[in-house]
């Protein structure tokens, strides 16, 4: 029985690693390896799923699994050390880099990967069309509490928000309500696409997600101070005017094995960056340096 | 030949009494592990400070210039671990899903059993059991998706996901609980008690409403006290219909948020033994204790009510 499985086992290697070769010789070494696991940002996961398909396409004998859960449980993963590379729609906190530094013996590699406009949406029939970061910034903490307050109908804000492993919900925080806390009132749903469906179905309904997820709801644009309010478009995120602009990134050990590198690497080529575009985020190269 | 079968009889016997055995070691190595992982709530000085028992259950300042409130916000920069508005929610749930699948799961019960023609029963029967068998994240997406809508178009509900909405979904859930039950209890009434009363010139809604659902009262009650332990740690159909907003507030047009379903959202990256993590445990823990005295009672009362009957027909 044992034997069997081995005999099996190197049967299917070999067939992999024959098919690979027949395609293309550099990647008869990926055709053996252990699968690439990647795990976080929910914003990501479609981003990471279409990398992951067009990767494997390319490579045979490559196999990327590409988990959801929150860019918190992706980097608590990625210090625990189950997944390969960690998604995150939040840069990693120092005390995370140290913690999985220590846990995996090498530094932590941080790589953007592609850029997102965090987007604030609502109902397709609300006629709010743009909002300040202070407006947003009292609605989420609870402070206003009808839609009159910020030129729209006289009806109740509706906050739809993230779990607090999200990384879309810290970067809010952080960015918005300047480290305040969400007001209770705000209902955490799981995922940017469960938000998205709320709103679409909510006409008093405000929430936020990446970009690449607007579909059946609108995008508000945002002002920051006294500028004029920005819609989340390639060229706002491009000159950074848009005021909630950031980096979606990998992350993985510096000492990581080379199906991971690979990977990286790959998603960084115009192909793979034409992929981010098509999801609806935002190329790297997008962005003036 | 004989002492083959012995064996092979002693061997088979093993075999099933151990895995009772794994059974009952499972349970209590759950049972410990999670009040293992609770205890730091009572001795880790760290964990202490930040959550205790008089947080769990007092006001806290969520702001400077907020007044003092019930509130669930453990990943704040300063966390503040209320239990109060989660435990209501819980509640809430609960008793809408209750107040939904008692007076219909007991009217069914006593449909099917004393009513129905027997080929209607042999369809309604099998039908709410199979309900039983929808997994309960379809259920919740249906509330989600489906049911929300609904009930925000027909009473113009202000927050789409709310106790409402959560508890229906959830009273789908636990109406197979209370039908089965009640039904067993109302089958298992002997039929003298009915013919009795039709003896003595009863109608048969009268036998049934007055002589068969008495008699079964103890299973009736039962099947309300399992529906309850259910409810209590149902996961998933709250998680998605309910809104899990941790507010504190009476209000069945509000949303909600469940014990359950914040162990649920939170546990996935919550740092392993900090203050959060054990907080989270002592929801489990009381999310145990409470379900296990319910089933524990309910069962009690079952057990009770068949050895009545079984003498009743002696």
């Amino acid at each position: 029985m044992n034997t069997k499985k081995v005999f099996v086992l190197v049967a299917v290697s070999l067939a992999l690693a024959c098919g690979g070769e027949k395609r293309d010789g550099a990647t008869a070494t990926s055709a053996r390896s252990k699968p690439l696991t990647i795990k976080g940002s929910d914003t990501m996961v479609i981003l990471g799923q279409r990398l992951a398909e067009e990767y494997m396409a390319k490579h045979p004998g490559a196999v990327v699994q590409v988990n959801g859960g929150g860019s918190g449980v992706g980097i608590a993963a990625l210090i625990n050390g189950t997944v390969d590379l960690a998604q995150a729609s939040r840069p990693m906190k120092d005390e995370e880099k140290a913690q999985a530094k220590k846990a995996r013996g090498a530094d932590i590699v941080e790589q953007a990967v592609a850029l997102d406009a965090l987007g604030v949406f609502v109902n397709d029939a609300n006629p709010v069309k743009s909002l300040s970061i202070a407006q947003l910034k009292d609605i989420f903490l609870g402070k206003t509490k009808n839609w009159s307050e910020v030129g729209g109908p006289n009806a109740r804000i509706v906050m739809y928000g993230r779990e607090s492993s999200s990384g879309t919900h810290d970067y809010f925080r952080e960015h918005v309500l300047e480290k305040g806390d969400f007001a209770p009132s705000v209902q955490t749903l799981q995922g940017t696409a469960a938000i998205i469906n709320a709103v679409a179905r909510d006409k008093n309904g405000i929430g936020y997600g990446g970009i690449a997820y607007a579909k059946d709801v609108r995008p508000l644009s945002i002002s920051k101070d006294n500028a004029p309010a920005i819609a989340p478009s390639e060229a706002s995120v491009a000159d950074n005017s848009y005021p909630l602009s950031r980096k979606l990134f990998f992350y993985y050990p510096a000492n990581a094995p080379e199906r991971v590198t690979q990977f990286v690497q790959w998603s960084l080529t115009a192909e793979a960056q034409n992929l981010v575009k098509e999801v609806g985020y935002f190329p790297l190269a997008t962005q003036k340096q | 030949m004989t002492r083959g079968r012995l064996a092979r009889n002693a061997i088979m016997t093993g075999v099933f009494s151990v895995a009772g055995w794994v059974a009952i070691v499972f349970i209590f190595l759950i049972f410990i592990f999670t009040f293992k992982e609770t205890l730091p709530i009572f001795t880790d000085p760290e964990v202490k400070k930040e959550a205790n028992l008089e947080a769990f259950f007092t006001k806290a300042q969520p702001g400077p210039t907020l007044a003092e409130r019930y509130v669930w916000q453990p990943t704040s920069e300063v966390p503040k671990v209320s239990l109060i508005p989660i435990i209501l929610g819980t509640l809430k749930a609960t008793i809408v899903g209750l107040l939904f699948a008692c007076p219909i799961g007991v009217a069914a019960a006593l449909f099917s059993s004393e009513f129905a023609p027997p080929k209607l029963r042999e369809v309604i029967k099998p039908c709410i059991e199979l309900l039983a068998g929808i997994p309960s994240v379809v259920m919740g997406f249906f509330a989600l998706i489906v049911l929300a809508t609904w009930l925000q178009k027909a009473f113009g509900f202000v927050y789409r996901l709310n106790a409402i909405n959560a508890g229906l979904a959830l009273g789908f859930a636990l109406l197979p609980i209370v039908y089965t039950i009640s039904e067993d209890g109302l089958a298992a009434v002997p039929r003298a008690h009915r013919e009795a009363s039709y003896a003595l010139g009863a109608t048969r809604f009268q036998t049934a409403w007055r002589v068969v659902m008495p008699a079964a009262a103890p299973a009736i009650f039962a099947s309300f006290v399992l529906a309850f332990g259910r409810a209590i740690g149902e996961t998933m159909i709250l998680l998605m219909a309910g809104g899990n907003a941790a507010i504190t507030s009476f209000s069945l047009t509000d949303p909600l948020r469940t014990l359950s379903a914040t162990i649920a959202a939170e546990m996935g990256e919550v740092v392993v033994g900090s203050a959060h993590y054990a907080t989270l445990f002592f929801m489990g823990t009381l999310l145990f204790v409470v379900t296990f005295i319910s089933n524990t009672f309910g069962q009690m009362v079952i057990r009770g009510m068949q050895r009545r009957m079984q003498g009743a027909k002696a």
